[in-house]
């Protein structure tokens, strides 16, 4: 696999919201290369047509019954909010002015 | 009771002698944390103490038991909780700077159904930030010490309740495993460490890291203390779905019996050789030798996919954790960076993020995002799921000819602090022996067997069962336990420099 650059780590650290700083992007591009050839050795095991696991367990689906029971009260929701105003989660602008 | 004498008792020695009325709840609390004060600032095993609470748990203890409630074994004992277990009354931060001082609004499953079994919490213990890390190095706030040599690392991520446990700060203590958190703490500090069956134990209220992987589990000076803490928190919870409806497998009484005559024992051929310090291998190879002693039936078993297990763990981890840590979005809990009326939910949510995650955090993120991109998926997510499979099939076919499996719990004993802190892919290396059994979802218990020659430090035999047989690994543990006591003329802890 072809090395992975500086740019590629910028990029995946905008997809994961993360505003990462110039020295962690070089550092995290070395070591990310490091470790992805580390790995990939799963390519070679993993040859033909194996089914994938997901999960250790063979469950799908599984419901518990449609029963109303007690939540959180709107104190108990908010007590670890960042900011609150009206009993709400107050959160900074999601649309920008253009919007 | 004096207090030294309280707790030098395993947890079921010191359960009897409170419901005995020998000594109380409140003694036992008492004695406990004025060990923690003595050792904390050697040790650094707590995020958390909770010295009024937990007296206040101990006179209620006290209190039930002299109403004549029928409670547990345990009840009256105290425990520390491992940082990601959610309490109530404590703040929770899975040792992240984005969770500083939150506290959870309920309980997570294990802490509520021990707290009714009567037992008390000390308080919160250290971890590597957000489970990750194999030396609780990864802690925004500050390394735990390894109460048998103070400059090494007690393992982890659980590495906080293994040192409270090996320092007599708790009798018992909680962690997760999801790669090895568990087994490989137990093993470097002398402990009994269980991961028990996937969805045995309820992942309900405890932070999550890896999902399919992430299994909480008992930490305790002794294999029967041990299975007595499994068997108080384990059995289906409708409020994980991915909880196993079935009875909890009989660990206590596994424990009590202790015997391996006639069990089938597969030494995994794929562990051990280059790479695993001479100490490690002539423990592991003497505990082999004990096992045959003792009328089980040893065999070699090669497990071919075990030596991809790594490699698939490092994909399928980071990629969980990528899609669980978008949660913490800086919205509705925890951290909140750079809201200063200019900036938008994402720009406070990105500089959030950078501030409150470490480096190790980070590094997985982009990992596991880079894992699950386009055009990457198949390549790297998709073929480890593969190698799951494969792995899942390696011991299908070793248990169709043994009960159990054992190797190494890991492949060196306790590390210095800082040998590996700058050197992702030798952290890693420490969970080699422990990771198939988190990708297959079955049982598996770390026990002590002896200290390694050349640094006189603790190794750890790893016993390896098939879902829902975690009693196999406690039958087998408690015999090599009781049998290397009599031959040590003690318990290997009682040799440790923080010994009572």
């Amino acid at each position: 696999m072809s090395a992975i650059t500086r740019d590629e780590v910028a990029h995946l650290a905008r997809l994961s919201r993360l505003a990462l700083r110039e020295d962690e992007l070089d550092q995290l591009a070395a070591q990310l290369d490091d470790i992805i050839s580390a790995v990939a050795q799963v390519q070679e095991v993993a040859q033909g047509d194996i089914p994938p696991t997901s999960h250790a367990l063979p469950l799908t689906n599984v419901y518990r019954p449609d029963e109303a029971r007690p939540g959180l009260g709107p104190d108990a929701a908010l007590a670890g909010a960042p900011a609150v105003q009206d009993q709400r989660f107050r959160v900074p602008q999601i649309l920008g002015e253009e919007d | 009771m004096a207090s030294d004498d309280l707790i030098r008792l395993s947890a079921a020695e010191l359960g009897a002698a409170i419901a005995a009325g020998e000594t109380s709840s409140v003694d036992a609390t008492r004695a406990y944390l004025d060990r923690i004060d003595a050792v904390e600032p050697d040790i650094n095993a707590f995020l958390h103490v909770g010295r009024d609470s937990a007296l206040e748990q101990a006179r209620t203890a006290d209190r039930r038991r002299a109403d004549g409630e029928d409670l547990g074994p345990l009840a009256g004992v105290p425990i520390a909780h491992k940082d990601v277990f959610c309490t109530k009354d404590m703040p929770t931060t899975a040792a992240s700077k984005i969770l500083e001082g939150w506290q959870p609004p309920y309980d997570a499953t294990v802490t509520a159904r021990l707290r009714d079994a009567g037992l008390v919490i000390l308080g919160k213990t250290n971890m590597d930030e957000f489970a990750m890390g194999s030396s609780t190095e990864n802690s925004a706030y500050g390394a735990t010490r390894n109460p048998w040599d103070t400059a090494r690392v007690p393992g982890g991520s659980s590495g906080g309740s293994s040192a409270a446990v090996a320092a007599f700060e708790a009798p018992l203590a909680t962690g997760t495993d999801t790669g090895g958190s568990i087994r490989q703490p137990a093993a470097v500090t002398g402990l009994v460490g269980a991961k028990p069956t996937y969805g045995g134990s309820s992942r309900y209220g405890v932070i999550a890291f890896a999902s399919s992987l992430d299994t909480p589990g008992p930490f305790a000076r002794t294999v029967l203390d041990a299975a007595l803490l499994h068997e108080a928190f384990s059995g289906h919870d409708p409020r994980d779905s991915t909880s196993v409806d079935a009875p909890v497998p009989g660990v206590v009484e596994a424990a009590r019996r202790a015997d391996v005559q006639g069990l089938r024992v597969g030494v995994v051929k794929e562990f051990g050789g280059e790479g695993y310090q001479p100490g490690v291998t002539q423990r592991f190879q003497e505990s082999v030798e004990l096992l045959e002693s003792l009328g089980a039936k040893v065999v070699e078993v090669s497990c071919p996919s075990f030596t991809s297990a790594l490699a698939a763990y490092y994909l399928i981890a980071p990629s969980e954790a990528s899609s669980n840590l978008a949660r913490f979005d800086a919205m509705r809990y925890g951290l909140r960076v750079g809201d200063d009326g200019t900036r938008s939910a994402e720009e406070v949510m990105s500089l959030t993020r950078a501030k409150g995650f470490g480096p190790e955090v980070k590094r997985r993120i982009i990992l596991g995002t880079y894992a699950l991109s386009s055009g990457y998926y198949d390549a790297y997510y998709g073929s480890a799921q593969q190698v799951r499979t494969l792995i899942k099939r390696d011991f299908d076919a070793a248990f169709e000819h043994v009960d159990v499996l054992v190797s190494p719990t890991t492949p060196t004993t306790a590390f210095p602090i800082g040998e590996r802190a700058d050197d992702p892919m030798a952290m890693y290396l420490a969970d080699l022996c422990t990771i198939p059994t988190n990708l297959a979802g079955n049982a598996a218990l770390s026990v002590p067997c002896g200290l390694a020659p050349e640094d006189g430090l603790p190794v750890g035999l790893q016993i390896m069962a098939p879902a829902l047989a975690d009693d196999r690994t406690y039958r087998a543990g408690a015999a090599v336990e009781a049998a290397l006591a009599e031959r040590w003329g003690g318990p290997l802890l009682g040799t440790s420099a923080y010994a009572v």
